[in-house]
């Protein structure tokens, strides 16, 4: 475990999240596709569709329209699977099909530097979507402000919290379809049940619980607040517990990494 | 090629018992080596021999199992970052970057050192155009072949004036006119005073590049030498091939002690004098089928490695 919690990360780690800038501007207008249209499709299916199934949703004892309720949810689903995708899938090809890695490491840059790097360009990647989401899911009112400009720095640290974890199985997994195991097994589940398609109330009290420790329940209760304009004490512990998240699994994914790639 | 005399005695590279482990696997069996400034060192070795390794743990990617590592008057231990400004690696596998153009991949890279856009640019015209690449600027990777991805790979090497360039296999995969070109462009930094290591599996190309030279096996050195001065002192002057040898030859080489290998179909005579040997055995025991040539550094490399196949 030595050296588990010393490492040094000097500035150049930006050269990193730069290189990735640079290949994400080619193909930006490829890239900018999927959250500008991710939340009409939802809007459309679960406004128009589902909603006229679902009716009124009993929400903090306030009574939303099924759309006002899942809009915020859609902005924290997309911020973890931006971060969670591009530390798994995409930093894994990097390193292991690309030999980017290896390349960089010939280089006055440092691992730690590159995974600090991937890391913070995971959570750029979170919100580069968030704020296209935010534009779009703007449109229709369905967010208040200024609070909501809020969510703009969350999807930061949602996205250095999911990406570190991304990340963290970036350094264990042997071949890249076992990514499918955490996927299955961890972001799903979280997808589905995080208080994002129906209320947490609605769930038995020890399902709330468990409910209550994952990280994404967290990230949807402070874009939920912000996208109503209200303004609460929980703010800070939601954001202290996605911040813990990612203070715990950056040293991990550092470590993983380190282990893996040093010989 | 004894050039060694016109150097410095300034050390580059100061390898001391270096050793490296994987697991039970000693990779690199406490070598010691010094390169001088200027100088043009080469690694030989079958394959699996430990040259990667070495190289590897010399830029710092493998950290050393053991013995001390000095490279430009810095021990690797202390101060790794700032070694790795002033060296250039082209490492064995061509790891370009898929997702840039051929120009991109030299500017983000220059991004690496800290090298400003501007700068960058201008050396990476200035690159492009001493490696013979210049037409392919706008053109991803994979549509390179794999000679110019090699160069490219040797321009990118190249993007920080390093001071020491250290070059695992850099002409592997390429045809003679790139092989050649790429020669001629090392000998063009050595002048410019650029101290190289490299590795490489084709003798004619150690024997026209390196000052000196190790030949390593199974993670050891076995000699250290120029080229000229292994050959001489290892093999001789010349070589006889005999093929088919017929078993009164074989008995007048064996009674007559002179250094040579039987291969069963071929006999390989170690002739120290002239071609007196020569014109005997074509004379007397072999019409055809027997060729009198050059020593080469391969013959050296054969006799000292053996012949069978590696791993
Ligand atoms: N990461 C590693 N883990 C375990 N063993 C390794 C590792 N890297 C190299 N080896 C072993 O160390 C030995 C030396 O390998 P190395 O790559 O240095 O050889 P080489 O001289 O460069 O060979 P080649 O000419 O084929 O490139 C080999 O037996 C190899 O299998
Ligand atoms: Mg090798």
């Amino acid at each position: 475990m030595r050296g588990l919690f010393s490492f040094h990360v000097s500035q150049r780690f930006l050269r990193v999240w730069q290189r990735n800038f640079t290949v994400y501007r080619k193909t930006w207008k490829i890239n900018f596709l999927p959250p500008l249209l991710e939340p009409l499709f939802y809007l459309l299916a679960f406004g128009a569709g589902l909603s006229a199934l679902v009716g009124k949703i009993q929400y903090h004892g306030a009574e939303l329209s099924y759309v006002v309720f899942i809009a915020p949810a859609l902005i924290a689903i997309t911020i973890m699977y931006s971060a969670f995708f591009e530390n798994t899938f995409s930093s894994f090809v990097r390193m292991y099909y690309q030999k980017t890695y290896d390349a960089m490491m010939a280089t006055p840059l440092t691992l730690e530097e590159i995974v600090t790097g991937e890391i913070v360009w995971g959570a750029t990647k979170s919100v580069f979507a968030t704020v296209i989401m935010l534009v779009i899911i703007s449109l229709f009112g369905l967010i208040y402000y200024p609070h909501g400009f809020l969510i703009i720095p969350l999807a930061f640290v949602g996205g250095l919290a999911f990406g570190s974890i991304g990340m963290f199985f970036t350094g264990i997994v042997p071949t890249i379809d076992i990514f499918n195991l955490p996927m299955f097994l961890f972001i799903t589940p979280m997808f589905l049940f995080s208080g994002t398609f129906f209320p947490l109330e609605n769930l038995p009290i020890w399902a709330q619980l468990i409910a209550s420790l994952l990280p994404l329940t967290h990230l949807v209760n402070i874009i939920r607040s912000l996208s109503f304009g209200s303004l609460d004490v929980s703010l800070v512990w939601s954001t202290g517990y996605l911040l813990i998240f990612f203070m715990i699994f950056f040293p991990l994914a550092q470590h993983a990494m380190k282990k893996r790639l040093i010989k | 090629m004894a050039k060694a005399n016109k150097y410095s005695n300034t050390v580059v590279i100061r390898a001391e018992n270096v050793r490296k482990t994987f697991g039970a696997l000693t990779a690199v069996d406490s070598i010691s080596f010094t390169v001088k400034k200027g100088e043009c060192f080469g690694i030989l070795g079958p394959n699996g021999a430990g040259k990667t390794t070495t190289i590897r743990m010399l830029y710092g990617f493998s950290p050393i199992t053991g013995g001390r590592l000095e490279i430009l008057n810095t021990d690797i231990s202390q101060g790794l970052v700032q070694i790795k400004f002033r060296i250039g690696v082209c490492q064995q596998e061509n790891n370009l970057d898929p997702d840039l153009t051929v120009q991109q991949n030299l500017e983000v890279y220059a991004r690496y050192f800290d090298i400003p856009l501007p700068k960058a640019r201008r050396k990476a015209e200035e690159l492009l155009g001493f490696l013979g690449l210049n037409h392919r600027k706008p053109n991803r990777v994979a549509e390179l072949s794999g000679g110019m991805m090699r160069r490219l790979v040797l321009a990118r090497a190249l993007i920080n004036d390093p001071e020491l360039l250290i070059l695992d296999e850099p002409t592997t995969g390429l045809d003679p006119q790139s092989r050649h070109q790429v020669w001629e462009r090392l000998n063009e930094l050595r002048s410019r005073g650029i101290t190289i290591l490299l590795t490489t599996h084709y003798m004619d190309e150690a024997a026209h590049l390196c000052d000196r030279l190790v030949i390593m096996d199974h993670g050891r050195i076995l000699v250290e030498g120029e080229p000229l001065k292994l050959i001489r002192d290892h093999v001789g002057h010349n070589v006889i091939e005999v093929n088919e040898p017929n078993p009164e030859l074989r008995d007048y080489i064996c009674s007559h002690n002179f250094g040579y290998e039987d291969l069963g179909h071929r006999l390989i005579v170690y002739s120290r004098a002239n071609d007196a040997l020569f014109h005997k055995l074509s004379e007397e025991y072999c019409r055809e089928g027997c060729v009198f040539r050059m020593a080469t550094l391969e013959d050296v490399f054969l006799r000292l490695t053996g012949r069978e196949l590696r791993e």
